[in-house]
């Protein structure tokens, strides 16, 4: 690990974080506080939903409506879909997923989740650790999001109460426990007042811990990327055949996990051939040492048959190449699952057939309880086993997220009907 | 041995590259559209960096309104010049030519009709995917924008049937007739584009930069006076200095007072800005507050 200490990661500067609530939790007023506090709000936005409030005959600014997007859903008086906001400290960039928090709308949380480094489960502090609460720390737990806030909110309903909001955190810690969800950080909040958002307040005097956006711009997100397994799918073969570059391949991808120095024998995957890097190249020139997520360019000494979709990987650290394994898989399309069809599975640069050979359960969300079904429709999650046509090289989500999920496609629609995390090979298919 | 930290311009730098090269993986026929823009300019500098030593698997490909401002369009050819790339034009005037696009004067803004245009010049190549340098932070409408955002056969984004987008894993896939509008840049905001510029030394047009210019003060904002647009009776034109924070259709794009003569300049007036970027400068888009999501579902980029 020594060679990796020395590249400075610590000042990782972007952070996505995904919000899982109801609007009746008061998550767009979050949303709306930490872009308004921020000073994020741009001056004709104020005045949009300024204007806006008027005509729905409020006063003030329902600052909720800052995150309400197309004319479809206003009308609807709902979120229907994954929408992306940004905004910025001094101390970093953020990218918000703001995803509904119904019911019918657990693909649009997994779908944000997916590139989450943090998730903002609101609570209520009335209503307390509800199912839906479990729900979104399931979710949580199954798409590997590494760091959880629970923001125990609306606090100025409960007069501030420290009783109250330390019965959320000890029922939600019991129900965390089962889930092995870690790094949880609990915050009390008023978002309507602005208390601990941004700003500390006046009414939470009991709470020692950080603001919300204080442990947004300092919560070290630098081990969200697996540091230790070189993974480096092959994405396009660069070939000038120029008169000066003539004998050139480049091996053009992004680092997906780990770090690759020149003079390291590496192995082709799937084809297991080995040889050693060469140079390693951005468009500056040559670097000695690359990390994930860097996208670069690789020679290596040997002339190899290597296209897209290979991996290639450290020799003493290879992954599996399998045609069986099982995964959790979460259905997003209306078109439920078919077991006698095939269906197409991308998986980092690789397309192949796949059938879902099995359904062991599915996973009731609201109780967790396991079902058996033979079949899968749009938001259920299940654990099943699938063979594939051609070798995946892979690891299990929960070691490398990077390389352990995939999506599905319908080959007849073209739709991604499913998103897959790879389960740990004991007992594959 | 890199010694400095990954930034935030690095992690979507990165992003933006691998998108392209899936692009040009998985499609059979794509362009890149290049207007002359900042935000065209940004993504010719990413794909520079995702293919050189390489050519660009790919054309460059302009819709020209011929209405825009000539610093640009020779910005545009200059720049496709430098880099020894491809780099077709189609013009709207063909199209009206054509009787594709009939306009009510020939000083109305052009923008809502680009897409007539790009239509058929898609069609014209069989382009199965258009990189374009649309932001998510620059309209309500954007900001449930995909990555990759499906068009059926009649250039028509639904929102409401777009395909869920996990991790970072595209589906490249489209039947025969439908395209795909691929932003590479959809998570950067206005400032991380002046930012990206400024790290790498990026050409501008002129025109972002503060200049003297003869405009006419409207309710919605200062027009620049041109062939297109006169005072009218009562109106008085004046000269200010002004900067252009995007550049499009002439007839309805206004420049905001600056003295910000620098990239860093602008940097620091973006970093303070207090509205915007479509709400300061294209009076076309302040007419409803989702505006852009009509023109979006007709086909628009």
């Amino acid at each position: 690990m020594s060679a990796i200490e020395k590249i400075s990661l610590d000042q990782t500067g972007l952070l996505r974080f995904i919000t899982a609530g109801s609007v009746d939790d008061g998550k767009s007023t979050l949303i709306g506080r930490l872009l308004h506090d921020s000073k994020s709000i741009f001056e004709d936005q104020l005045t949009s939903i300024t204007n806006t409030t008027r005509k729905r005959g409020a006063e003030g600014v329902d600052l909720s409506l800052l995150t309400d997007g197309l004319q479809a859903e206003r009308e609807q008086g709902i979120t229907i879909d994954v929408a992306y906001r940004y905004f910025a400290t001094p101390k970093r960039k953020f990218i918000i997923a703001d995803t509904p928090g119904h019911e019918q709308y657990t693909r649009n949380m997994v779908t944000g989740a997916s590139t989450a480094n943090l998730a903002i489960i609101l609570i209520d502090a009335r209503k307390g650790v509800l199912t839906q609460s479990r729900r979104h720390a399931y979710l949580a737990s199954l798409v590997g999001i590494p760091h959880l806030v629970v923001a125990v909110n609306k606090m100025d309903l409960v007069d501030y109460s420290q009783a109250v909001f330390d019965k959320i955190c000890s029922d939600f810690g019991a129900f965390a426990e089962k889930l092995n969800l870690r790094n949880i950080v609990y915050i009390p909040m008023s978002a309507l007042n602005g208390d601990m958002v941004v700003e500390r307040g006046e009414h939470l005097d009991w709470y020692q811990g950080s603001t919300l956006m204080d442990l947004l711009e300092t919560v070290s997100i630098e081990d969200d990327i697996n540091r230790e397994d070189f993974r480096f799918p092959v994405q396009w073969v660069c070939r000038p055949q120029t008169k000066e570059l003539h004998d050139f391949r480049g091996y053009m991808g992004r680092i997906e996990s780990g770090s690759v120095r020149t003079g390291d024998a590496v192995t082709v995957l799937p084809s297991g051939l080995s040889s050693r890097i060469k140079e390693i190249l951005v468009y500056e020139g040559p670097l000695a040492e690359a990390f994930a997520p860097q996208s670069v360019t690789l020679t290596i000494e040997d002339h190899l048959d290597i296209s897209r979709g290979d991996m290639l990987v450290k020799t003493s650290d290879t992954p599996q190449a399998t045609k069986a394994f099982d995964a959790m898989l979460c259905w997003l399309s209306e078109q439920p699952l078919d077991l006698n069809r095939k269906y197409l599975i991308k998986q980092t640069t690789r397309v192949v057939k796949a059938v879902i050979s099995r359904i062991d359960y599915r996973i009731d969300v609201n109780s967790m309880a396991q079902e058996a079904v033979n079949m899968l429709k749009m938001n259920d999650i299940a654990r099943v086993g699938l063979k594939v046509q051609q070798p995946l090289v892979c690891d299990d989500y929960a070691r490398n997220r990077a390389t352990g999920c995939f999506i599905v496609i319908d080959e007849s629609s073209n739709n991604t009907v499913a998103a897959g995390m790879i389960l740990p090979s004991d007992r594959a298919a | 041995m890199s010694n400095h930290p990954f930034s935030h311009l690095d992690a979507l730098e990165s992003e933006a590259i691998h998108i392209m090269r899936e692009v040009a993986a998985e499609c059979a026929n794509p362009v890149l559209l290049f207007s002359g823009g900042k935000d065209s300019i940004v993504l010719l500098r990413l794909a520079e960096k995702a293919f050189r030593p390489g050519r660009f698997p790919f054309p460059l490909m302009h819709i020209d309104t011929e209405h825009n401002f000539p610093e640009v369009i020779a910005f545009r050819d200059h720049r496709a010049k430098e880099l020894g790339e491809r780099l077709i034009v189609r013009s709207m005037e063909d199209s009206i030519k054509k009787g594709r696009v009939v306009l009510r004067s020939e000083t109305q803004s052009r923008n809502a009709f680009q897409s007539v245009t790009l239509l058929d010049a898609i069609a014209e190549f069989k382009f199965d995917a258009c990189i374009g340098g649309a932001r998510r932070d620059e309209e309500k409408a954007r900001a449930k924008e995909r990555i990759f955002s499906f068009r059926d056969e009649f250039g028509q984004w639904d929102p409401k049937n777009q395909r869920p987008e996990l991790w970072d894993i595209y589906n490249t896939r489209t039947h025969p007739g439908e395209n795909i509008r691929v932003f590479p840049i959809s998570n950067w905001t206005e400032l991380d584009v002046w930012e990206y510029i400024a790290r790498e030394k990026l050409e501008v047009p002129e025109i972002y930069f503060a200049h003297s210019r003869e405009v006419i003060r409207r309710a919605a904002g200062l027009l620049p006076v041109s062939h297109l647009v006169q005072p009218q009776a009562g109106e008085k034109t004046e000269h200010i200095t002004v900067r252009f924070r995007t550049v499009g259709d002439m007839s309805c794009t206004c420049p905001v007072e600056s003295a910000a003569a620098t990239v860093e300049a602008i940097i620091a007036e973006t970093a303070m800005t207090r509205i915007t970027e479509r709400g300061a400068t294209r009076m076309d888009d302040q007419t409803s507050e989702a505006s852009m999501e009509p023109r979006k579902k007709e086909g628009y980029f």
